[in-house]
């Protein structure tokens, strides 16, 4: 992390105090003890008491925090529901930590033009559960929807495992509003689409709290599909499994959702849950049709014949919607699942083109034997993002370490099979040093002054994302030889 | 013509911005041309054409990934994905008969501009599809970002912002982006003789349904008037059109329920495969506004609810002719030209509530004096500026294209 600033530590005090003029009352967190709620997020591993906790309920009192520290120097990490799996949320020793669950309100249901304004720290369910009784939801759902807000979704870029039909947080946000480190407030969009300008809507989304926090979101809303069938699909090997989505996919068929486990994770899952997973199998895939039930009906026999084309040893299709949810139930209690078995588990997020996941997946087995760690996976298969579950035990003398080097090697493997670091849970504090298995320096300097153009001191989320972070003056910096370059040797007309 | 470098690799193309960096020579980054005339005038005196940077260099049909050089042309990458009965599911407009241009231009030029056809309201824009890309920013540096793969959130995603940039933060030389499968058939549902609040309760309902509905669009008379689709011309009256696309008995059951459920706005006309898809290419191209180019042409988005309010607004200048997309939400108007381009009326239109305005077609004097896109917020300006010169410190890629 950065260097801690001395002369923020020598000031607390003060800063607290400043803080309290703004958020008066119990708005202002600083004792160790009840700090301690916030000193992790998602990340377990990482833990950090912040200089001081923060809870402003409006847009002013955050830009007059923010415009504070800014003046100030001082450093501050927003935070969301705090279930970032990066460490995105990890506090700065010598950072105001901004927590936005004060901003807990929906501002506004307009179903008229399909959107619903929103606080930051409403939940990611939450905004469905506001439109649930008119049949519409909102579509990314990360599993952490009960807990995670869309103030996080939105820094994260967050998805789920509807996100290759429906889109990610990126592709169902209008408009937002924004406060700059200089305590500016912008608004950028509306409830209307695409920019005019550069899309900064699409820049802030996912820029993991480094450009500026946001205090407000419109949502796109969707009716519910009229209804929703399952497969559940064992195989042989993981490559029948992979090449049956491909084939599914080059049928034209989009699922609603596609999501493959292997078997260590299966057993985990069926252990847990009893969602009745076949166990003999070495990958089981979960393909959900959504849509009118003619059409639902359809799908389900083309891709039950494409399955069976593909070795498939069992095929079951939900009879009935409390069948569909236990097919799900499994998927969706697979990281808790491992939890079980093992004392701790670290979770990866690669992609990958899908149709390296069988050499992928080798080279991980490889690796387990190589660390001597145990992995489980499940794979959001039809786009391709991987989450490897490397089991562990912290209270083990080295094997946090051997854990995090093995899930550092996995990534290298996604990115050399032309994949990348991560999908959806961010780089954060956990995949920032592995920037540059994915970008040369160039990249990264021109993405850290892309930063400079928001946060010129770099004051927000410092330590997240980049490796290392250069000062903005220095970025800027130019070396040109004026007028010295040749005229270029190359075709003209 | 300026002079105009041709690179033939990225290589080239960077030594071509590398000389134009040394020498503070502002350049006009061309595709295939096809759009110059959208933007404020350009100072420049040398150009960078891409139009030698061409071809699809990785298409994996069952990965739905597709990787081409910016200057490869749209109809050749329509081609190919057609061939396996794919296409880029936001729907490209094609704006040569509206521009007056050759062909729909470059897969640079239509991520450069953010195309987006009627699809939008379900699919995305041309931003929603883009993956990953190689561009030289306007310091003579090669970056990449993005990649290959559907879901990547590694490090600032920046295909958005080259995503309608106009060329003005750095040129592409390499471009990846998501492809989907071609839905198997589509029909379109017509309802006559609505007047545009009428249409838009309509569009609304059926985009509030679980129908699926893929384009939602409102033909005022004059404009259904000019249709080339028989049924839409010859209904003498305005035409509100809703497209639902998929595999056929889904297609059929959900006209069915859609059917049901409008049957307050009237008995609707149906249009089959073939029809449905003439007509849609009618309104992704805006050929209604083609016949006369003299006319000046605006484009605006804006809440769908408002639409038809805001067209009314503007249809109080005389001889203003307009139709309504993306259930409302998207403007197409043409008027004739007047000295200040009415623009204070049609950006007035909107006051009030959210959305923007973009001078597309325009005599040149006209394009020199008036703000062409949206004009911005201090507060914007100011990051807008800033980010500008994140990437192209000199100010020599488009110089003003977008802003001053
Ligand atoms: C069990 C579990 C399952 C998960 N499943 C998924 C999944 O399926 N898909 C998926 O994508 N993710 C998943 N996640 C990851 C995580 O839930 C998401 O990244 C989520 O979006 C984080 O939201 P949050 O509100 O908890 O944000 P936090 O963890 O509090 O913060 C995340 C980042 O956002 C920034 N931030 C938060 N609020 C703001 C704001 N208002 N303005 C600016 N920056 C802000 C923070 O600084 C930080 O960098 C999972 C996590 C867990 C624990």
């Amino acid at each position: 992390m950065p260097e801690v600033l001395p002369e923020t530590m020598r000031r607390r005090a003060e800063i607290i105090s400043a803080l309290k003029q703004i958020c008066p009352g119990e708005s202002v967190i600083d004792t160790q003890s009840e700090m301690r709620a916030y000193e992790s997020d998602g990340l377990t591993a990482y833990k950090q008491l912040p200089l001081v906790v923060v809870l402003p309920e409006t847009t002013a009192q955050v830009s007059a925090i923010l415009k504070y520290c800014h003046d100030n120097e001082v450093r501050v990490v927003p935070r969301g529901g705090g279930t970032s799996l990066s460490g995105g949320a990890l506090p700065l020793e010598d950072g105001v930590l901004l927590a936005m669950g004060k901003f807990n309100r929906i501002l506004e249901v307009d179903y008229d033009n399909r959107c619903v304004t929103a606080q930051p720290g409403v939940t990611n369910l939450g905004i469905t559960n506001a439109v649930e009784h008119n049949g519409f939801y909102y579509a990314p759902d990360p599993s952490s929807q009960i807990a995670c807000t869309i103030g996080g979704n939105v820094a994260e870029n967050s998805g789920g495992v509807h996100c290759l039909k429906y889109g990610l947080t990126t592709n169902n946000i209008l408009g937002i509003e924004l406060v700059l480190i200089s305590g500016e407030v912008l608004r950028i969009g509306g409830k209307h689409l695409d920019a005019a300008g550069y899309d900064l809507l699409g820049l802030m989304t996912g820029s993991e709290g480094l450009l500026g926090v946001v205090t407000e979101v419109t949502v796109r809303i969707l009716q519910k599909p009229e209804s929703a069938r399952a497969l559940l699909v064992g195989f042989p090997s993981s490559e029948d499994a992979g090449k049956c989505v491909a084939d599914v996919i080059s049928a034209g068929i989009i699922p609603g959702g596609m999501e493959m486990m292997d078997k260590p994770a299966i057993h985990a899952a069926e252990e847990f849950v009893h969602a009745g997973y076949p166990l003999d199998v070495e990958a089981l895939l979960i393909v959900e049709l959504d849509g009118p039930e003619a059409e639902v009906d359809h799908l389900i026999e083309r891709v039950s014949t494409i399955a069976m084309d593909n070795n498939s040893q069992s095929i079951r299709v939900s009879q009935s919607e409390e069948e569909r949810l236990s097919f799900w139930a499994g998927r969706k209690a697979a990281f808790p699942a491992v939890g079980r078995i093992s004392p701790d588990y670290y979770c990866m997020d690669g992609t990958i083109p899908r149709n390296q996941l069988p050499s992928v997946l080798a080279g991980m087995s490889k690796l387990s034997v190589k660390y001597g760690l145990r992995v489980a996976n499940v794979f959001h298969a039809g786009d391709g993002n991987l989450h490897p579950l490397i089991l562990y035990d912290a209270n083990a003398p080295g094997e946090l370490e051997k854990a995090e080097d093995f899930g550092s090697d996995i990534l290298r493997l996604c990115v050399k099979a032309g994949g990348v670091l991560t999908g959806e849970h961010g780089v954060g504090v956990e995949k920032r040093d592995l920037m540059p298995e994915m970008f040369s320096e160039t990249d990264l300097d021109q993405q850290q002054r892309v930063k400079c153009a928001f946060d010129d001191k770099g004051l927000l989320n410092p330590g997240k994302v980049f490796p290392q972070l250069h000062r903005c003056a220095e970025l800027g910096r130019m070396h040109i030889h004026g007028g010295q370059v040749p005229f270029p040797d190359i075709p003209r007309f | 013509m300026s002079e105009a470098f041709r690179p033939e690799n990225a290589e080239q193309l960077r030594e071509a911005v590398a000389w134009a960096v040394g020498a503070k020579s502002p350049v006009e980054v061309r595709g295939a041309g096809t759009k110059s005339s959208i933007g404020r005038i350009m100072q420049t005196d040398k150009s960078i054409a891409l139009s030698a940077l061409k071809g699809v260099t990785l298409y994996e049909p069952d990965e739905l990934v597709l990787s081409a050089r910016a200057g490869t042309l749209l109809t050749d990458i329509e081609k190919e994905l057609a061939e396996h009965r794919q296409q880029m599911a936001f729907e490209p407009p094609d704006l040569s008969a509206l521009l007056g241009s050759d062909h729909a231009g470059t897969m640079g030029g239509m991520i450069a501009a953010n195309l987006a056809g009627p699809r939008r309201i379900k699919a995305g824009a041309s931003r929603d599809h883009f993956l990953g890309f190689s561009a030289v920013t306007g310091r003579g540096e090669i970056i990449k970002s993005g990649g290959r793969v559907m879901k990547n959130v590694t490090g600032y995603d920046l295909p958005k912002v080259f995503a309608g940039s106009w060329g003005t933060l750095g040129i592409m030389s390499d471009i990846t982006i998501k492809v989907l499968p071609a839905a198997e058939t589509q029909t379109s549902l017509a309802f006559l003789g609505l007047d545009p609040a009428q249409a838009t309760s309509a569009m609304s309902r059926a985009m509030q349904s679980s129908c699926d509905v893929s384009g939602a669009a409102h033909l005022p008379p004059p404009i259904a008037a000019l249709s080339g689709v028989a049924a839409i011309s010859g209904a003498g009256v305005s035409v509100t059109v809703l497209r639902l696309e998929g595999i056929k008995p889904s297609v059929e059951f959900r006209a069915g329920k859609l059917k049901d459920s409008l049957q307050d706005f009237g008995q609707a006309l149906g249009l089959d495969d073939e029809a449905s898809r003439a007509l849609w290419a009618e309104i992704r191209d805006v050929r209604y506004l083609s016949d006369n180019r003299e006319r000046v042409v605006w484009r605006l988005s804006v809440p769908p609810m408002e639409g038809a309010k805001v067209l009314g607004a503007i249809s109080e200048l005389q001889d203003v002719r307009g139709f309504l997309d993306w259930a409302g939400g998207l403007i197409w108007v043409d008027m004739p030209a007047s000295e200040h381009g009415n623009a204070q009326l049609v950006r007035g239109a909107f006051a009030g509530t959210t959305g923007h305005a973009t001078l597309i077609r325009a005599p040149h004097a006209l394009r020199a004096a008036l703000p062409v896109f949206e004009p911005q917020t201090a507060g914007l300006a100011t990051i807008t500026a800033r980010l500008k010169d994140a990437f192209d410190p000199f100010g020599i890629l488009n110089p003003g294209r977008i802003y001053a």
